[in-house]
């Protein structure tokens, strides 16, 4: 195996497997997305077909772009990090490794076959079914012993901060899946199975779930990568080592209140509808604070930028992350809720987060990682590189600019009222009013996609290609602090 | 002695321990009371366990992810109870399981849509929504019209339900084959099924002829037009819903 003459110490072919799962997935998560949105716009395309409708279809969407392709790139990502900076072969060896990958595609399969069949939970972000919350947990425990294992077989005294996030995004999702999961199925062998909690309960539980989906696989997680590979491809120490203690300990101990923001002036009791709101706002804080500790780590080291393109995906994502995370709170606030809720401005927020910030941190990755994984000296083309990167740009920019147009615009026609005294507008001519702003977003759907085209051809001229191999090298540890 | 953080990245069992807990805090404060607190679901005339064919029909709007455009929560604003009703009570979503609150609206809110459309008009409307609403984005649900509702199962998905806490009681549970054909059947006698389920509409929802199986159209049919009808906001005087 090329892998073994390589880098002897280091289970790899399971993160290269990761790798090329996260750009399939990608690619499957953008175009189903694309898709959905399309079918906003013209409604023909649900097909009449049961299977093709716009509900069965959009937790595809959602599952398979944070799933699937976060998941991949996440866990592959953290095996990689963990690895590394603990100078320690994989606990458990290529074996629990490849439980890990299989198991976790075999998750992914059963989920997204699943809601094209209609065999879902019906809570948002938490779709599969119990069967699949099963099987996921076994695979979530293999996850969780394998990560803690390698850490403590490590050969730094210390945990790299890295792995703190990572750490704690494995251990809070683990949480979460379990608690919000809980569910009696009507028999043994039939797919359905009913929620243990019901209404205002249910909802807490399911947006304590949901929004710290976002709050750990999708925040810590790819915090953790952040904290690993933009100190890399930069070449340059983290900026400070105490805001990241600081930036650690206030993230996961704030994010976790910040649920019933979803559930704004709902039958939830105004108590914990005001604690999520306040908790909301000084998330805010931690927040920022990370964004400073990634961004500033460039310092001096900022022209690289003009020859790493692979670097600037990493240091946008910053930026994106930055501009949700400040949306996030104000969007948190009651008054401002009051108007966005339930319209398409949390859709762009979404989005404004997971394509800038997920999305581009994970091409950031790839861009960084494929090469060294696959032994070469750097990806195929730079230039498509930057091609990529500025047609995802104004992809984010036309899905999230039309997002806040129309969300407003919703928003505020809703609460119209005439000089009678009467609503001014029916449901439906609000729903009109939206078609130019879904055929901007879908405009800014293929940009992305196409974006993600590219960098399946640039990723796979880098791995499988002609060129040379680099020269064997040993891999340096990486300081722990 | 001085606290030094070096001891926790030292000790991975000290960092998980440590990280769990705080990751719990937030989430016992805000849960845990929720159970608790009486006042969290306060009393409301009317709310009842859904009738097997409404219940049904629950599980086919969880199926096809209605949820995912449409609401089931009104806020308590002027615009929100003009345009759908009363603003939404957490005692109106106790039995269900799972809530379908819903978080957008690409469609309108529907935890008031019972008895606003005729039987004809749903069945029109989720057929071909372009017939009657002609610019609707919404999906056309003309299979549901064919397909029958299973009846063998639903003494166990009420059996389940009651297990996670819906008051089904022996007799639903016993008659529920029974009550399911009866929703269909305005000739019919339906008095133990509205016995058990006050306010139970009976109607032929979709044109299923009576005694027949009921299609998925009938069980949906059936659960939107009982959608919030349960509570008399008109009989209520506000402050007989503060305990």
């Amino acid at each position: 195996m090329t892998a073994q003459t390589r880098q002897p110490a280091y289970v790899d072919d399971v993160v290269r497997a990761f790798m090329v799962a996260t750009v399939f997935w990608g690619i499957v998560g953008f175009a189903m997305g694309l898709f959905i949105a399309s079918q906003l716009a013209f409604p023909a395309l649900n097909l009449g077909l049961e299977w093709t409708s716009f509900g069965r279809l959009r937790p595809v969407h959602t599952s398979g772009v944070i799933f699937a392709f976060g998941g991949s790139g996440l866990i592959g990502a953290s095996l990689f990090i963990v690895q590394r900076t603990c100078r320690a072969r994989l606990f458990g060896g290529w074996q629990l490794g490849w439980f890990i990958f299989w198991g976790y595609q075999l998750f992914i399969v059963l989920a997204a076959t699943g809601y094209v069949m209609g065999v879902t939970q019906g809570k948002e972000y938490a779709e599969p079914e119990w069967y699949i919350d099963l099987w996921l947990t076994i695979v979530w425990v293999a996850y969780l012993v394998c990560f803690v294992g390698t850490l403590m077989r490590r050969q730094e005294p210390h945990i790299y901060v890295a792995n703190w996030f990572l750490l704690g995004f494995i251990l809070t999702i683990a949480m979460l899946h379990l608690v919000n999961n809980a569910a009696l199925p009507v028999s043994f062998f039939d797919w359905k199975s009913y929620i243990a909690y019901a209404g205002v309960q249910d909802a807490m539980i399911e947006w304590w779930y949901g929004h710290n989906a976002v709050g750990f696989f999708l925040t810590a997680g790819f915090l953790g990568m952040m904290y690993y590979f933009i100190p890399k491809a930069a070449d340059r120490p983290i900026y400070s080592y105490r805001l990241s203690i600081v930036h650690f300990w206030s993230l996961i101990f704030l994010y976790i209140w910040a649920g019933p923001h979803h559930l704004h002036y709902t039958a939830l009791p105004d108590w914990t509808q005001t604690l999520g709101m306040v908790f909301s706002v000084m998330l805010w804080m931690p927040s920022w604070g990370g964004m400073i500790n990634g961004l500033m780590t460039l310092s001096g080291a900022w022209h690289k930028l003009a020859t790493n393109a692979g670097l600037r995906f990493s240091v946008t994502s910053l930026a994106f992350y930055g501009m949700s995370t400040f949306e996030g709170p104000v969007m948190s606030v009651k008054q401002v809720n009051g108007l966005s809720h339930y319209t398409d401005w949390t859709i762009g927020h979404v989005h404004s987060g997971a394509m800038g910030w997920v999305g581009f941190i994970t091409f950031g990755m790839l861009y960084y990682i494929v090469p060294v994984l696959w032994g070469k000296t750097k990806v195929y083309s730079e230039k498509l590189i930057a091609w990529h990167f500025w047609i995802a740009t104004l992809g984010i920019v036309f899905y999230v600019c039309a997002m806040w147009a129309s969300g407003i615009m919703q928003g505020l026609m809703w609460r119209a009222f005439d000089q009678n005294g009467f609503l001014q507008y029916s449901f439906i001519e609000t729903v009109e009013a939206m078609h130019p702003f879904y055929l901007i977003r879908m405009l800014g759907g293929v940009l992305y996609l196409t974006g993600a085209l590219i960098m399946a051809f640039n990723l796979w001229k880098t791995a499988f290609g002609a060129q040379d191999r680099a020269p064997k090298v040993v891999p340096l540890p990486q300081p722990a602090q | 002695m001085r606290f030094n953080h070096a001891t926790i990245e030292k000790n991975v069992i000290l960092l998980l321990v440590l990280a769990l807990v705080t990751v719990s805090i937030g989430g016992l404060v805000q849960i845990v009371p929720l159970f608790t607190i009486e006042t969290t679901i306060e009393r409301v005339e009317g709310v009842r366990p859904y009738t097997p064919l409404e219940q049904i029909g629950r599980d086919i709007y969880v199926r096809e992810g209605c949820y995912l455009c449409h609401s089931q929560q009104i806020r308590p604003f002027r615009d929100e109870v003009e345009r759908y009703g009363h603003y939404s009570l957490a005692a109106e979503s106790m039995y269900d399981h799972p809530f379908q609150w819903g978080s957008k609206r690409n469609g309108p809110d529907l935890a008031r849509v019972g008895g606003k459309y005729s039987n004809d008009w749903h069945k029109a409307h989720l057929i071909h929504p372009q017939d009657v609403v002609p610019t609707s984005i919404m999906p056309s649900y003309a299979f549901l019209a064919r397909r029958p509702v299973r009846t063998d199962d639903v003494a166990a998905h009420l059996k389940t339900l009651r297990a996670v806490g819906v008051p089904y009681s022996d007799e639903m549970i016993a008659k529920s084959q029974e009550d399911l054909l009866a929703q269909i059947d305005p000739d019919g006698d339906s008095s133990g099924l509205v016995g058990r389920y006050p306010k139970a509409v009976v109607a032929n929802f979709s044109g299923t002829p009576a005694g027949t199986t009921p299609t998925e159209m009938d069980a949906l049919i059936a659960y939107l037009q009982m959608l919030g009808t349960l509570v008399p906001f008109q009989k209520t005087p506000l402050e007989n819903l503060v305990q």
